[in-house]
C-alpha cells in the first residue's frame, strides 16, 4: 500500500467564538498520494484557503488532524513545525510573499539556507528551479526589479526547490498569460508524476484539468469530486 | 459554409487532386473533421459547376485530376479570410434545453442534474489536458519561443478550442448552480410569485420560472 503524503481527517476549522463564530472549514477529510495533484474550487469564501493552511501546517485544526508524510501536525512543537514547513512543503500563496530585501535566487534558497545548508548548496538550487521555469535571467533580481509574473513565477521556484514532496498553490497563475500559466502548470504537474503531492487552488476549471481529482467546496463542506477518467 | 471554403482556401496554395486534397485538410485542421475522398470529389464537382475550380490539364498516368483556382475561387477565399464568421446564431443545444428545462420543472433536481453535468465535463477537461500535455514535449513547459511546426499549431488550435469549450461550459454550470443556491432550497410546488429577496429563513422561493409554470399559455386557451 502507498502511504499517502498529506491527509487530512475530519478537519474542522473555527474562526472566532460566540456571536461572530465562522466554521472555515467543516468535517474535511482528503488524502493525496504520491504523484497525484488534488485540485480545490469553490465560491470565494469556502474555506479553500482555509484547507490549504492545515494541509502547509501554517495553521491548526480546531479538531480532526492533519498527517504530513506520517507527522500529525497538532502534535507537532512550534519549531518542529516549523522544520516541517522548511523541508516538507512547498506553498505559493494567493499574496507572494517574497522577501524584497532580498534577490530571486536568494528568496528561493532560503528555506535551505534557514534549514542549515551551505550558501553555495542554496544557490546551485535556486538556480536550478529558476532554470525549471525557464527563469535564469532572474536570479539576481529584486523582487522590485521583476514584473508581477515574473514575481509569481519564482514564488513557484522557490515552493518547488529542494526535495518537498507536498506541494500546495492558491491560485498560482494569477498575473499571468494563459501560455505562460500553463508552463507552469505543466511544471506542478511534472513535479507530481515525479512522485511529489500537490494541492492546488482555483477558480479556474482549466487549471483544475491538470488535477487528477477536483474537491469542491461550498460552506466549509466537500460537496462534489470529480475524477479524471 | 466551411468545407468548401476550406478547399478553396487549400487550393490557393497550388492545384491538388482530391486525394491530395482531403489529406492536407485533415492534417491542418487537427485531425478534428475527417473527410472521405467522395466527399471530396463531390465538393469540388460543385465548386467546378460554380465556377470556383477548374480540373488543372487532364489526368495524370493513375487517373487523377487535379484542381486548380479561378479568379473567382481565388477572390471568395480572400473575402472568407477577410470577413468574421458569423457566430451569432446560437447553436441548439440539449444540454441548455435540458438545464433551462430542469429549473422550471418541479420535483426535478436541478442541483444534481448541475453536479452530474459538472463530473462529466471535468472528467472530460482533465482528459483533453492529459492529450493536450502528450502535444507538447513531455516533461518540458510549453516555451512560448519554440515554434512548434505547422500541422502541431493546428493540434493546438483544435485542442484548445475544446478546452475553452468545456471550460466555459463548467463556468456556465457554476454560475447556474449559484443562481439556484441564491433562489433558495429547491423549488417546492409554490403558489403565486415570490418576492425576489427571501431571507434564508424565510419560506423557499421558487425556481424564476415556476410561478408562470401553471398559468396557461395564451395559446392553450384559444381553442
Ligand atoms: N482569521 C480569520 N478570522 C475569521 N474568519 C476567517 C479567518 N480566516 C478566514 N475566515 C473566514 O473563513 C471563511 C473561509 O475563508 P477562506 O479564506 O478559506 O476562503 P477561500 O475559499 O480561500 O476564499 P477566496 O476564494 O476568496 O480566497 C470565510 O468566511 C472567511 O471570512
Ligand atoms: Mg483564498
Amino acid at each position: 500500500m502507498t502511504e499517502p503524503i498529506l491527509q487530512l481527517v475530519d478537519c474542522t476549522r473555527v474562526h472566532g467564538q460566540g456571536e461572530t463564530v465562522v466554521r472555515a472549514l467543516d468535517g474535511v477529510s482528503v488524502q493525496i498520494l504520491p504523484g497525484e495533484l488534488v485540485a480545490v474550487m469553490g465560491p470565494s469564501g469556502s474555506g479553500k484557503s482555509t484547507l490549504l493552511n492545515l494541509a502547509g501546517a501554517l495553521d491548526l485544526p480546531t479538531s480532526g488532524h492533519v498527517v504530513i508524510e506520517n507527522q500529525s501536525t497538532s502534535t507537532l512543537r512550534p519549531d518542529e513545525l516549523a522544520a516541517l514547513r522548511r523541508r516538507r512543503v512547498g506553498v505559493v500563496f494567493q499574496d507572494l510573499n517574497l522577501i524584497p530585501s532580498l534577490t530571486a535566487a536568494e528568496n528561493i534558497g532560503l528555506p535551505l539556507e534557514l534549514d542549515g545548508r551551505r550558501v553555495s548548496e542554496a544557490r546551485r538550487a535556486a538556480v536550478g528551479a529558476l532554470h525549471e521555469l525557464g527563469l535564469d535571467e532572474l536570479a539576481d533580481r529584486y523582487p522590485d526589479q521583476m514584473s508581477g509574473g515574473q514575481q509569481q513565477r519564482v514564488a513557484i521556484a522557490r515552493a518547488l526547490v529542494g526535495e518537498r514532496r507536498l506541494v500546495l498553490a492558491d491560485e498560482p497563475t494569477g498575473a499571468l498569460d494563459s501560455v505562460t500559466g500553463d508552463g507552469v502548470l505543466a511544471v506542478l504537474r511534472a513535479r507530481c508524476d515525479a512522485g511529489a503531492a500537490g494541492l492546488l487552488v482555483t477558480h479556474e476549471a482549466r487549471h483544475a484539468g491538470w488535477a487528477d481529482r477536483v474537491i469542491y467546496l461550498r460552506d466549509g463542506k466537500v460537496v462534489d469530486e470529480a475524477v479524471a477518467r | 459554409m466551411s468545407v468548401p471554403l476550406s478547399l478553396l482556401a487549400l487550393l490557393s496554395q497550388g492545384p491538388a487532386y482530391g486525394a491530395r486534397i482531403k489529406a492536407e485538410f485533415e492534417a491542418r485542421t487537427g485531425h478534428a473533421f475527417p473527410l472521405n475522398v467522395g466527399q471530396v470529389y463531390t465538393t469540388l464537382a460543385r465548386l467546378e459547376r460554380d465556377g470556383l475550380v477548374v480540373p488543372d490539364g487532364g489526368p495524370d498516368d493513375e487517373g487523377r485530376i487535379p484542381y486548380r483556382l479561378t479568379d473567382v475561387g481565388a477572390q471568395q477565399v480572400s473575402t472568407w479570410w477577410e470577413s468574421p464568421v458569423d457566430r451569432s446564431e446560437p447553436a441548439r443545444d440539449e444540454l441548455v434545453m435540458k438545464l433551462a428545462l430542469a429549473v422550471a420543472t418541479p420535483r426535478v433536481d436541478a442541483q444534481a442534474v448541475i453536479q452530474r453535468q459538472r463530473a462529466a465535463a471535468m472528467s472530460h477537461l482533465q482528459g483533453l489536458t492529459r492529450a493536450k500535455l502528450a502535444l507538447t514535449a513531455p516533461g518540458q513547459p510549453p516555451q512560448p519561443a519554440s515554434i512548434p511546426t505547422p500541422t502541431t499549431l493546428s493540434d493546438q488550435v483544435v485542442l484548445e478550442h475544446r478546452l475553452y469549450a468545456v471550460e466555459a461550459e463548467l463556468r456556465w454550470l457554476d454560475h447556474v448552480e449559484e443562481l439556484l443556491h441564491r433562489a433558495g432550497p429547491a423549488p417546492a410546488a409554490s403558489a403565486g410569485p415570490a418576492p425576489a429577496a427571501t431571507p434564508p429563513s424565510g419560506p423557499p422561493s421558487a425556481a424564476p420560472a415556476s410561478p408562470n409554470f401553471a398559468r396557461p399559455a395564451p395559446s392553450d386557451t384559444r381553442h
